[in-house]
Formats: C-alpha cells, structure tokens, sequence
C-alpha cells in the first residue's frame, strides 16, 4: 500500500467544493429565458379524470396529456413469467392512480407564480374507491388500479417445496408477521430537471439530479421518439441518490418535451412536499415467516409469503418486481439453509410506485429473518450467538452456492459474529436485565449482494442489462490523468477513490487526477450507479484503462531513454530504465507537443485509452457485516435510546477505509430511521399523511449514537483489487438489530414487536398488549 | 411550496403597526410558524407586517417587582440568559429545548404565544406562572392573565386589530420550585406531552397539562392531584400513558 493507493485513507478531493458551499446543482443551474415548473397533481388516490381547467387567459401555460401527444408512456418490463406490464403516462391520462401523479405542467418565471397556476386550475374527477392496503388489494371485488388486468398485482413468483413433515422432526417452530413501513427516501436534495434544446445540435440537454444519466438518456430517446444523438444528459452534483434518483421520472419527460416545443429552458425543482407525499415510493413489505429448528439452533426450513406493496405503475428501469421477486432469492441470507418454499406478491396499490432504496429489498428481508431466528433462539433458550454460528455458511464453504443459486465469494461470516459479540460487554447487560433495567441486546448478521452482472440481470428482463463497465484514461498535454466514468458520484467519494486506484497503477499523484462523471457526451454508456457497483465495476475498468495506459506510456518512454523495450518499468509516475527515468508528464508533452521525437513504431491510439471490466464471474460480491446494538427502554413511555452501535463489516478490500466508514454511518443512520423513525402513514382513501419533516421524522445528529465500526478485510478472488460492493451494507441491518434488541429488553414482560417504525405508541401497545 | 403573493410592510412604529392590523394585514414576528405556513399556502394574507424593528419590541426589562419581555424577544436571546434571577434560569432552561439554534435564533416568544400551537413550548409553560399578556390595541395596552391568554387550538384572547406586545411576570425567589418535563424523541419535533409545575413559597402549586388537543389545562392548585384523573377524556391511549407520565414526573421533580 502506498499512501495514497488503494487501501489509504486519503481525504476526499470533493470535499472542499462541498463544505465551502461550491457545490453545482441544479437549482443553482438558471439559464436566461427560465421557466420554471409547477405541477398540478393529483388530489386523490383513485378517480376517472374527467376534465382539466385551465385558468382563463392562461392556457398557454398549462400543459395537460393532451397537449404533448409527443411523449410516449413509462414502460418498464420484466421478463419474469406472469409480469404484467404497467403503462405509466407522463401526464395522467384517463384515470388518477396515486396521491401526486402529475397532472399539467403549470409554467411561469417563478416558481411561485406557476403554482398560482396550479392552484387556478379545475380538476374534474369521478372519485374510485382506493386500494390503499397491499394485503387486501387483490382480494374478490376491489377495484381495478389497471382496467385490463385480472387483480391488483405485477407479479406472484413461487418456488414449492413440501415441508410438511418438519413439524413433527423440529425441535422449535415459530411463526411471525412481521410489517416494515413505506418510507420516502428524503434525499438533502430533492429531484430537480432542466431542459434545454440546443439548436446548434438539435439537441436536448437535460440536466438532471440523477444517479444513471446514460440509463436516462436511452428512456428519455424512447419516449420522446427521439434518435439517441439527439439527446445528452447532465448529472451536475447530485445531493444524495439512494435510488430515489435512480429512475426515469415522468417529470424529466414533460420538462424535456416542454423544452424542446417552446424553445426555452424549463426548470423543475421538487419541493419537500412532493417528496414526501407523492414519492413515498419504498420498503414496505409484509411477512409471514414459519421456520423450523433443531434443538442445536440449526435451522431444517423456512417458509415465507411476502407482499410488497410496489404501488401504482413499474418505475423505469428497475420496475415493479425488483423488491418482491429478489426476496425469493436472498431470504436465505448468509446462511446454509436447507429445504425453503415461498411465495412473493409484488401488489399494485393506489400509492407511489415503488423504488428500491438503499438495500433494497435486503432491509425488510434481514428483518424478517433475523428477527425470526431470535425468536427461535428465545424458545429454544439458545442464545442469538449459538444459534447464528449453526446456520452461518462456515469460511471453509467458500466460495458458496446456496440452495437458490446465489453464489457467495468469501469471508468468515461466523468471525464477524464473534467479533461483534467480543466488542460488547454482554454479560453486563444481562446482570442489568437481572437487576430489572429494560436494556436488551441485539443482532443481525446480512450479506450485500453487489456488482452483480450480466448473469444476474439478463433473467429479470428489465429495461437494462449491465454488461461490461468502461472507463477512459487520458493524459493531457500538461500530463494531468483525465478519468471518464459513466457512472456518477453523488456522496461515495469517487473522485477520490477513482483517482487512488490511478496513482496504484500508474503512480499519478492524485491531485493530478481528474474524475469526469455525470455528463453523456462526456463519458461512456454505463447503466449508472446503483447496487453498490460503482467501485467495483468503475474501479475495476480505471485499472485496466490506466494499465493500458500505462504500456504506451513504457513504450514511449523506453525510446525515449534509448532503453530496450521491455526493460523499462513504470514507477513513481515515471518510466525508468536503469538509472535513467522520465516522468509521465514528459511523456505526455512528448505526444502532444512533440511529436518529432516519438519513435516509429508508437501506438498511434496515443495517450487515451478505453477499456471494459466485468469481473469473472460476475454473479456478485458479496459483503457481509454483523450489527450489534444495544438499547435501552423507557417502559413509560415506549421511548427507545440505542445505548450502542457496533458494527463488524467485510468489505474485502478497502479501497479508501474512511470512505467505506463514512457509507457504513450513513447507511446505519438511514437504517435507525427504517427501524425507529421512518413512517409515511396512508389513510383508507390513500391520502399520505406525512407532509412536513415534522410529521415524516428523520434521525439527526441526535439521534444517531456514535457506532463502533470494525472492518474484517478478506478480498474478493473475482475482482481487480479484491473489493467488494459496500455502499448498501449500512441500511440493511439496523432494522433487524435494534428490533431484536428491544424484543430481548421486552422479552421478561413477554412483548414482542414486529411492526417498523418501533415508535414509542408501538412498543407501549405491545407492553400492553401482553399484560 | 412557495407563498401566494402578498404585501409586505416594515411599520417603523407602533401606531403605523396597529394600523396595518386594522387594515387586515397579518403580523409576522420571527417567521417561524409563519413562514411555513405561507409557504404551505395554509395562510394566504394580503399584507405582512413586519414586527421585528419596532421599537422596544425585543428587550427585558425589570420593573420593580415585575419582568416585561417584549414579544419580540428571541427564543435564543432567553437561552443566553436575557432575562435575570430564577426566573431567567427557568425560562433559558425551557427555550434551550425549543427546536434547534438556527430556529431558536430567529423565533420569539410573543410569535409562539400568539401562535397558540397547543405543543408549542411558551404555550405550555408560560401559564404557570402568576403573569399577564400585554395586549397593544387601538385604544393601548391591556393585560391578559397568561393562564387565560390561550384559549383554544390555535386560538387565543387577543381581539382583532390587538398585537401581542410583552409578557410579563413576577421577579421569582430563588426558592421558587420548578419542575417541567416534556416528552419528544427528537429536538424540533413538537411536544407530544408537556407538564410543568411553579411552586412559589407560601402559594399552592400550579400545574399546566399541555400538549393536548384543546388549550392547556392550568390547576392553579395542585396539591393532592389525582394525575389520573385528569388524563381520563384523552382518547389515544398512548398519549394518555405520556400525559399520565408527564404529571407524575412534574409531581415527583418538584417534590
Ligand atoms: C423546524 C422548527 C421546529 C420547531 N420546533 C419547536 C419546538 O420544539 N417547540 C416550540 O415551541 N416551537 C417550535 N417551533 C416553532 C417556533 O418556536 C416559532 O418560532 C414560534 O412558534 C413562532 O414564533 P415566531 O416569532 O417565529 O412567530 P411567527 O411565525 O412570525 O408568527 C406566528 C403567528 O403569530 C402571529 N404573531 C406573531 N407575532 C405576533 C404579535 N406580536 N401579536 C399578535 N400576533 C402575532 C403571526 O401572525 C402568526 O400567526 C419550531 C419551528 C420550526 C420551523
């Protein structure tokens, strides 16, 4: 390791833009000519719309379905068997499915003048009774969100398996329906759009707070029936993704459309209110879970039948499935599970659609599961540990293919159980338990999923398949190390981290690195960042581009020494033959402003290289992590404080430790937010009830206790540098950990919670509930 | 999220501010519950009128035996200690919780008091101390007792075309006993409970239950409080277990 290589600490080049304010994003983004947007949208859950009033003299500024014929619907597939295909309108068309859908674009020079516009507006709607509850929506007589569909679902999957002689071989059965709430991401910066046509190009610029601008682009030419060319996307800084930005959004469509009819820039900026109430688009999944165990802890089976509530319509390009469908394939976890039957309903309701936000469906399913096995653990008097390390596929297993084909690469899973229990003083917390303090102690042990390929992705037939990752290296004249990446940074660090994984292979300092991301013309096609690939899929294309790099550079360096092709090396950012060296910036001048003194046989591609990476194979790494949490209960008020937070988490290797510690807290912050904070509530009508960050709670700096982080470093065998995908990892065992924590503290009054958020009236419910 | 249009007027002094009111403009102190509220379009005035530079509108003052806070006095000018003696203390000890600094530096008093939030913090304490509201009209000031200022949810006693120009309350002994406890599981998130109980020497207790949905309820003498029953129409039964909670804890730390 050098000290600025892979595995340093290096302080984050990005940093000082951001903390002196200098951040670009696209509020701060106003061309001359702006309009801004104001959308007027839907009032009610479920309605036939009838009629758009445009208020008088304004019409030309009000723009309904109708009135841009030239936007195509949203269509986000799956090839999965049985999927049923959502048209999603830009603008509604017909019929309102959700509190929030867009209904007209309202323009005006401000913003406040466009929603005096909205707010002039007469809508004309038949209201529909709401499908507002996931686990009634398909039942006999309710009312069709898709006319054309037979129930009120995208999709079922299932996989049998007959386990019904387990009752009578188990030493311990549990059963438990567990709930997770629907929860708006609530990004520090909502969704924004700017579109401008460029009529020098013929070309529609959109800048957009995106996490996949290519991905966006390639919906974008589909839907507005445009050639590819014609279209370039701008992710200018993105103030956090989480997979709230991770889609095509009905909204980048109309401004887009907008823009290219009136020949002005046109500007949308979403509001906190429209975050909350009309994209509350994840997590929320419901449970039945029966397992079976043996007296030793080791689990025989387990069944699941899991409902997702995947809203109204199928987002691009992850759709409507991704949640329930995956919960299939990793409930299983980290662990050997031997003999499994599900079934998973991926429910259409008339809420927002769904997204996957950070984790993914691993938050709910950790839930499940962890708090499963404590439950069997509590029956069986075994404690949460004994019963982990009987199910934990063991290092020696490794790499590992589990009974639903998930492939696991490496690492000690038991280790970071025993190292987690290690860190904490639990024979303390039972003499407090004894001496009759409400504290309890909790865990849960998950794996990450990340980087996963073209295997994976092509069964799911979603909009997009990744394929081969690619990135540019190039040196300027001045010798500066220009890296291009399609994927996007918004809060991983991989300005630095990309410039690191530079400087181990060419030795460029990285302060002469610079990382262009976030700009189709700019970069090369890359499905994005999402699903914790980004280091390891970028990562590894950098290395390969600036290898490549690196031999043309030796090449021309080696003639330029007189040296003997083939014994000069590439070290320190020099080339060196001998005593004799000469440094890449030398080089570089040499190319481009000397070209007389290059040898004869130079590769004449020059200093810039394109190179693909896909790790082989490319099912996935796998990282891993083991919460244990500490917490202690006000039995008066139901009011929980997490005394603390220890978390032991494999990443393979680290590129940039302080990076994935700071991932790691914010993940772990978000997911104390899924387990104690986090609720967007829906009325019977579908109406959101949360619309101010008064009444939707977010965890700050107060609530979040300092976490103990401890990093187990067993590299990857398939990726460049050993890594693995780690950006998720913190926001899917929270959840798991701190139920179980305050399942262990209310264990002596026999309450048990299983519903997230676990709000203060929830826990006095369940106290209550058990006198 | 952003205001339908409106006037905005900065009177100079206070003649010019109550005829703004009587012309049908909207007081705005620190903006704190008002800004929102225009944001949100919850309220849509014509005219603003700005409070905040009229003269002697922020301030402490002791007058002999009282203390007069002018309304326009900021949350954070009480946490550090704007107001003297034990009362300053117990006063700096209820704003350090109100919301965060950013909202506590622009925030008053008066604007809370006059905002009548049953959650808010003022709302809730203010009436436990034997004080007035000084009311500013057309005709001059006139003095609301504070356990009566409050009237309602987000009403109070103020007529129209009334400011809200001071509060004032007694210089307290230093053996004044106080006690308040209010439950929220983070700072800025209103008060789902909030009880506080001022026991001066030689008087009974006097309690204030708040944070209910109606106006706080005030027991100018608390002695031999049965908290239960005084919980007993609050429906939702967690918030009757807090407010249970409340008033045992307030009962208990003044003890
Ligand atoms: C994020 C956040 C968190 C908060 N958390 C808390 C909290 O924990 N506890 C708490 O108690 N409060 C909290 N608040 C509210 C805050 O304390 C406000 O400052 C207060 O409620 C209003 O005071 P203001 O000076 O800002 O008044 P404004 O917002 O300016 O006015 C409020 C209302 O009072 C009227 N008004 C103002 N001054 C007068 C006057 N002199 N005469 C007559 N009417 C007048 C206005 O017309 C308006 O209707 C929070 C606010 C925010 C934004």
């Amino acid at each position: 390791m050098t000290e600025q290589g892979v595995g340093a600490s290096l302080r984050r080049k990005e940093d000082a833009r951001f903390l002196h304010g200098r951040g670009r994003y696209v509020g701060d983004i106003a061309p001359r000519g702006l309009l801004e947007v104001a959308f007027l949208r839907s009032p009610v859950a479920h309605a036939r719309l009838t009629g758009i009033g445009k208020p008088e003299g304004a019409e030309e500024r009000v723009f309904a379905a109708a009135d841009l014929p030239e936007i195509g619907p949203i269509r986000a597939n799956s090839a999965l068997p049985g999927f049923r295909a959502s048209d999603q309108p830009a603008l509604a068309t017909g019929k309102l499915r959700h509190v929030g859908e867009p209904i007209a674009a309202c323009l005006a020079a401000s913003r406040a003048e466009a929603e005096d516009l909205a707010a002039a507006c007469r809508l004309d709607y038949e209201p529909l009774p709401a499908v507002a509850d996931m686990l009634t929506a398909r039942a006999p007589g309710t009312p069709l969100i898709h006319e054309h569909w037979p129930d009120n679902a995208f999709l079922e999957t299932r996989r049998d398996e007959d386990l019904s002689d387990l009752d009578a071989v188990a030493a311990a059965k549990v059963v438990r329906r567990l709930r997770t709430a629907r929860q708006s991401m609530a990004p520090l910066e909502g969704r924004g759009v700017l579109a401008e046509w460029d009529p020098r190009l013929e070309q529609l610029i959109l800048t957009s707070s995106t996490q996949m601008p290519h991905v966006t682009k390639t919906g974008l030419a589909e839907c507005l029936g445009l050639d590819e060319g014609q279209v370039r996307v701008i992710a200018p800084d993105v103030g956090g993704g989480f997979g709230y930005k991770g889609i095509l959004l009905p909204e980048e469509l109309v401004c887009a459309a907008l823009a290219i009819r009136l020949g002005r820039p046109v500007r949308w900026l979403e509001d906190r209110l429209e975050s909350l109430t009309a994209h509350a688009n994840c997590r929320e999944h419901h449970y039945i879970v029966t397992a079976w165990a043996d007296a030793g802890g080791r689990l025989l089976g387990a069944e699941v039948d899991a409902t997702v509530d995947a809203g109204a319509y199928s987002c691009y390009p992850f759709s409507a499935c991704l949640e329930a469908a995956q919960i299939g394939s990793i409930f299983p976890g980290p662990y050997t599970l031997p003999r499994f039957r599900y079934r998973t309903v991926s429910a259409c309701t008339n809420k927002p659609p769904i997204l996957p936000y950070r984790g993914v469906a691993r938050t709910g399913v950790c839930y499940a599961m962890e708090t499963t096995l404590d439950a069997l653990a509590r029956k069986l008097g075994l404690s949460a540990e004994a019963v982990r390390l009987a199910n934990l596929v063991p290092p020696e297993a490794m790499p590992y293919r589990n009974l639903v084909g998930k492939v696991f690469d490496s690492g000690d899973y038991p280790e970071a159980v025993r190292r987690a229990v290690a860190a904490v003083d639990v024979p303390r917390i039972r003499a407090r338990q004894a001496a009759g303090e409400c504290v309890g102690f909790g865990l849960s042990v998950f794996c990450e999923q990340g980087a996963h390929g073209t295997s994976v992705y092509h069964g799911w037939g979603i909009p997009f398949v990744p394929g081969y990752e690619q990135a540019q290296a190039r040196f300027t004249p001045d010798g500066v190390l220009e890296l291009r990446t399609g994927v996007h940074s918004h809060g991983q660090g991989l300005e630095t981290t990309l410039a690191q994984v530079a400087h181990e292979v060419l030795g460029v300092d990285p302060a002469r690195v610079r990382l262009v991301h976030g700009d189709t013309a700019l970069t090369p096609y890359s499905t994005g960042t999402w699903g914790s690939r980004a280091m390891v899929m970028a990562g590894g294309a950098v290395a390969e581009a600036c290898r490549l790099l690196g031999e043309r550079a030796i090449a021309i360096g080696a003639a330029l020494l007189q040296a003997e092709p083939g014994t000069a090396t590439l070290r320190n950012g020099a080339v060196q033959a001998g005593e004799a060296s000469i440094s890449l910036d030398q080089i570089a001048r040499t190319w481009f402003r000397h070209p007389q003194n290059l040898p004869r046989d130079v590769d004449k591609g020059g200093l810039e290289v394109t190179a693909g990476y896909r790790p082989d194979p490319d099912t996935g790494t796998h990282s891993y992590a083991c919460h244990a949490v500490t917490v202690r209960i006000e039995t008066e008020t139901g009011l929980v404080t997490i005394e603390d937070y220890v978390v032991v988490e494999d990443g393979g290797r680290l590129v940039n430790p302080m990076i994935v510690d700071g991932q790691v807290l914010g993940g772990t912050a978000q997911g104390i937010g899924t387990a104690l904070y986090e609720e967007m509530p829906f009325d019977a009508e579908g109406q959101p009830l949360a619309g101010t960050l008064a009444d939707y709670l977010l965890p700050g700096a107060t609530e979040v206790p300092s976490i103990r982080i401890d990093h187990m470093e067993t590299p990857s065998p398939w990726t460049r540098f050993g890594q693995k995908g780690i950006g998720e990892s913190g926001a899917i065992g929270p959840p798991a950990a701190i139920i179980n924590a305050i399942n262990d503290a209310l264990a002596p009054l026999g309450a048990e919670v299983t519903d997230l958020p676990a709000t203060p009236a929830r826990l006095l419910a369940a106290i209550e509930a058990a006198r | 999220m952003k205001p339908a249009a409106f006037d905005y007027a900065r009177p100079a002094d206070w003649p010019a501010a109550l005829a703004l009111l009587a012309g049908g403009a909207r007081p705005m102190a620190g903006g704190q519950s008002l800004g929102p509220m225009l944001n949100l379009r919850l309220a849509q005035p014509e005219r603003v009128a700005d409070l905040r530079h009229l003269p002697g509108y922020a301030g402490v003052e002791v007058q002999g035996e009282a203390i007069r806070i002018g309304a326009g006095t900021t949350h954070a000018a009480i946490e550090d200690g704007a107001v003297p003696g034990r009362l300053g203390a117990i006063l700096a000890g209820v704003a350090r919780r109100i919301a965060y600094r950013p909202v506590r530096n622009r925030g008053t008093i008066g604007g809370s008091l006059a905002h009548a939030d049953p959650a808010a913090d003022w709302v809730a304490v203010l009436p436990a101390f034997p004080g007035h509201a000084v009311a500013l009209g057309p005709y001059g000031e006139r003095r609301i007792p504070l356990a009566r200022f409050v009237t309602g949810v987000f009403e109070t006693a103020l007529a129209p075309g009334e400011l809200l120009r001071a509060i004032e309350l007694p210089v307290l002994p230093e053996t004044a006993r106080w006690s308040h406890w209010k439950f929220c599981r983070k700072p800025g998130e209103f008060s789902k409970a909030t009880a506080c109980l001022l026991a001066l020497p030689d008087a009974p207790p006097r309690l204030v239950l708040a944070a209910l949905d109606t106006a706080p309820l005030v027991i100018e003498d608390a002695t031999g409080l049965d908290p239960a029953a005084l919980v007993t129409s609050i429906s939702d039964p967690w918030r009757r277990r807090l407010a249970l909670t409340a008033l045992r804890r307030v009962l208990e730390g003044a003890a």
